[in-house]
């Protein structure tokens, strides 16, 4: 008996010490608090849409589908974080670009279309080229000339909207055609929001490039100790810099996915504030947000626990404009706990207690 | 190491805090403080302000009226696009004017080019102020000059004398002619999902106000969700789709602009609820964005409330009038202003007012 309650008691501690262990724990929160307030927020029924392909519908499919476009930014944003002990507030304003860029190329210069002027794929990867070059010049500025991320991603924060805006000269194209609507959609026959599937590859590709590459070794050393690393034969710089690249290539998804629920833009308020959003995944999925260690499946995790939190907010009827306050509270409380300080302050009193329960 | 977590902590606190702060204020139009300007803007842009005074070529007969126009940039919204096209327009050589524009979004940026124009030594100085304070000065120096000033789309905080006349519209009204034309439509109960603008905008007061004054009146009115979208599309759909999710049953979207009645309707198709003429839910917007007439055509969508953007030829009829030696009735005068039902719209009607 006495043996059983120990490994339990391991088993928990063990458990606490996963750094998964914080976004689940805010995920089990949550859940627990809508099943007590409501638990129809559970129901999910399947029905059809407008034009008569079978659709699921509830709250927790609204959470995958708009926690999947967070999941693939958290991935960039956490490599970003762990490199450069900063964050890109500008991946806003990029996907603005990056949406931009698709109608631009799809609507061929016209306002609206029925028919693609260039081939999807081409579009879609030209935006995918002109968000790493965004994502080039913010990392260029932060590794090369060493300016903080903050600062180096606030010049395209404030241009990119303008930048986006300047690719259409000011027009806001329309695309008519229904295949554009499927990647913020539904695929005809398939009830599960296309988002979902679009993060699980981005998910499944990341996970390849770090079992196959040394990606999550550099980065996490360049996190650590960028002298060090250099000492070791890495190229911190170059690190830095690819780290950025592949959150343009990320916020290009998500552009895709953005234009596409509306198969149209608005510059200024299209993925507007979702840096935050981001940001705070990866800050929820307890890493380190002055760089180093990270761990990218907690980052997504948080995504989902942001987008759970979101439409709970919602469901309650809060302001929207008071959304972002709501989740600087529970934010600040999530990473005060997770804050190395207050951990080894738990821990020690949790010995505290053990000791005096054996006395 | 822990200083720099602890900062970075304290940084994304800060950040978030200033979003939740400045939330309802972020969308004023640039640097415009101002909570009373009566313009229809959106979402503002967050461009640079570009001041480029194109010149007309200028025919220096005597015969041409010189006027100086003094806008906010165009790019800032469709609604900003479509009022300076039609300044553009209407204010030519064959009109019988010489048109000088300069263009900024910032309050010191439009004084310098007033007072640009003051020198040049225009008949009549057309201002629409990025803000509402601090035009005092430059507005009594036009005067002195014998130089007559025309507001269009924006008030300030001026003396009355400073100006000849003020053409501004009425939001309260666009809102009123809305919920009039809804009243009309004879339902036994009115439930409305009501998607705000930006808080504290004028064009968000003033078409908030009808509604709210009706759904306190009226017993078989009710709102199901009264949220702010912020103007945005995707807001307006995680909106609706909420509403959907939660099961309660309603039979009328009122969103304060075409963007958020177009994010709210695809919400509405996700769900396979039918919408427009003759269907389950009422869809009504504003601003009368061509695309959003065509929707209306089509008959998707039900109403769609105008936001007047095109000023010129008011404005040429004060200047008719004054130059004609007469003086102007009423100092302020609000322009006419459409509503369009989708049973009755016609392709002229989206080619005319579509903007």
């Amino acid at each position: 008996m006495e043996n059983k309650n120990k490994s339990i008691r391991a088993f928990f501690s063990g458990l606490v010490k996963q750094q998964v262990f914080i976004p689940l724990a805010a995920l089990l929160i949550l859940a627990l608090f809508n099943l007590i307030m409501d638990p129809s927020f559970f129901k999910i029924t399947l029905g059809q849409n407008s034009v008569g392909d079978p659709v699921l519908n509830g709250y927790l499919i609204t959470i995958l589908d708009y926690g999947s476009e967070l999941a693939i930014l958290a991935i960039g944003m956490t490599l970003v974080t762990a490199a450069s002990g900063g964050q890109d507030i500008s991946v806003g304003a990029t996907i603005a670009i990056a949406g931009s860029v698709i109608l631009r190329m799809l609507c061929g210069g016209q306002t609206t279309t029925d028919t693609y002027q260039t081939p999807l794929i081409v579009a879609f990867l030209v935006a995918v080229l002109a968000s790493m070059v965004a994502g080039a010049f913010n990392g260029a500025l932060v590794a090369y000339f060493r300016i903080q991320p903050m600062i180096a991603t606030l010049i395209l924060f404030t241009a990119g909207r303008s930048i986006a805006a300047w690719v259409n000269n000011n027009e806001l194209p329309i695309v008519n055609v229904d295949s554009f609507g499927y990647f913020g959609g539904y695929i005809p026959g398939v009830p599960i929001p296309t988002p979902f599937f679009i993060a699980v590859i981005c998910v499944v590709v990341i996970a390849l490039v770090m079992k196959f590459t040394n990606l999550r070794l550099y980065t996490q050393a360049v996190g650590i100790n960028e002298s060090a690393s250099r000492l070791n034969g890495l190229n911190p710089e170059f690190i830095k810099f690819i780290s950025f690249v592949i959150l343009g290539v990320c916020v290009a998804v998500v552009g895709l996915i953005k234009v596409s629920r509306l198969s149209t833009i608005n510059y200024s308020v299209v993925a507007k504030d979702i840096e935050m959003d981001a940001i705070l995944a990866v800050a929820l999925g307890g890493n380190a947000l002055g760089g180093g260690k990270f761990n990218i499946w907690a980052s997504i995790l948080g995504a989902y626990v942001i987008q759970f939190l979101t439409t709970t907010l919602y469901k309650l009827e809060v302001q929207s404009d008071a959304l972002p306050a709501y989740k600087a509270v529970v934010v600040i409380v999530l990473v005060v706990l997770s804050a190395p300080i207050v951990r080894e302050k738990l821990a020690s009193i949790s010995k505290k207690m053990k000791t005096k329960e054996v006395a | 190491m822990k200083k720099k977590v602890l900062a970075s902590l304290l940084t994304v606190a800060m950040a978030a805090t200033m979003l939740a702060g400045c939330g309802s204020k972020a969308e004023a139009p640039a640097d415009a403080p101002a909570a009373e300007e009566p313009a229809a803007e959106e979402p503002a842009a967050e461009e640079p302000a570009a001041d480029d005074a194109a010149e007309a070529p200028a025919a220096d007969d005597g015969a041409l009226i010189k006027v100086g126009i003094i806008n906010n940039d165009p790019n800032e919204s469709g609604y900003r696009t479509a009022n300076d096209k039609d300044m553009k327009e209407f204010f030519t050589e064959a009109n019988g004017y010489e048109a000088s524009f300069a263009y900024s979004l910032k309050n010191d940026e439009q004084i310098a080019a007033a007072q640009k124009f003051i020198t040049d030594g225009v008949d009549y100085l057309l201002l629409s102020a990025a803000d509402t304070a601090g035009w005092d000065s430059v507005l009594q120096d036009a005067k002195d000059a014998g130089i007559s000033v025309i507001l269009f789309d924006r008030t300030i905080d001026a003396s009355e004398d400073l100006y000849e006349a003020s053409i501004v519209s009425d939001m309260a009204k666009e809102g009123q002619t809305a919920v009039d034309w809804l009243a009309g439509q004879g339902l036994d109960e009115y439930n409305v999902i009501h998607i705000q603008g930006v808080m504290g905008s004028a064009a968000q007061k003033g078409r908030s106000g009808a509604l709210d004054d009706k759904v306190a009146a009226e017993s078989n009115w009710n709102i199901v969700a009264q949220q702010t979208a912020e103007w945005n599309a995707e807001k307006a759909q995680q909106i609706v789709q909420s509403v959907i999710d939660s099961g309660k049953s309603f039979n009328v979207i009122y969103a304060e602009n075409d963007d958020m009645a177009k994010g709210a309707v695809a919400a509405l198709d996700k769900a396979n609820i039918s919408h427009g003429v003759g269907k389950d839910v009422i869809v009504m917007g504003f601003d009368c964005n061509k695309w959003a007439l065509e929707e209306l055509l089509a008959g998707n969508w039900n109403y769609d409330g105008q936001c007047n953007p095109f000023q010129a030829a008011y404005i040429d009829g004060i200047i008719k009038t004054l130059e004609a030696g007469e003086t102007v009735a009423e100092k302020v005068v609000v322009m006419d202003e459409k509503g369009f039902d989708a049973s009755t719209i016609t392709q002229e009607d989206v080619d005319t007012y579509g903007i």
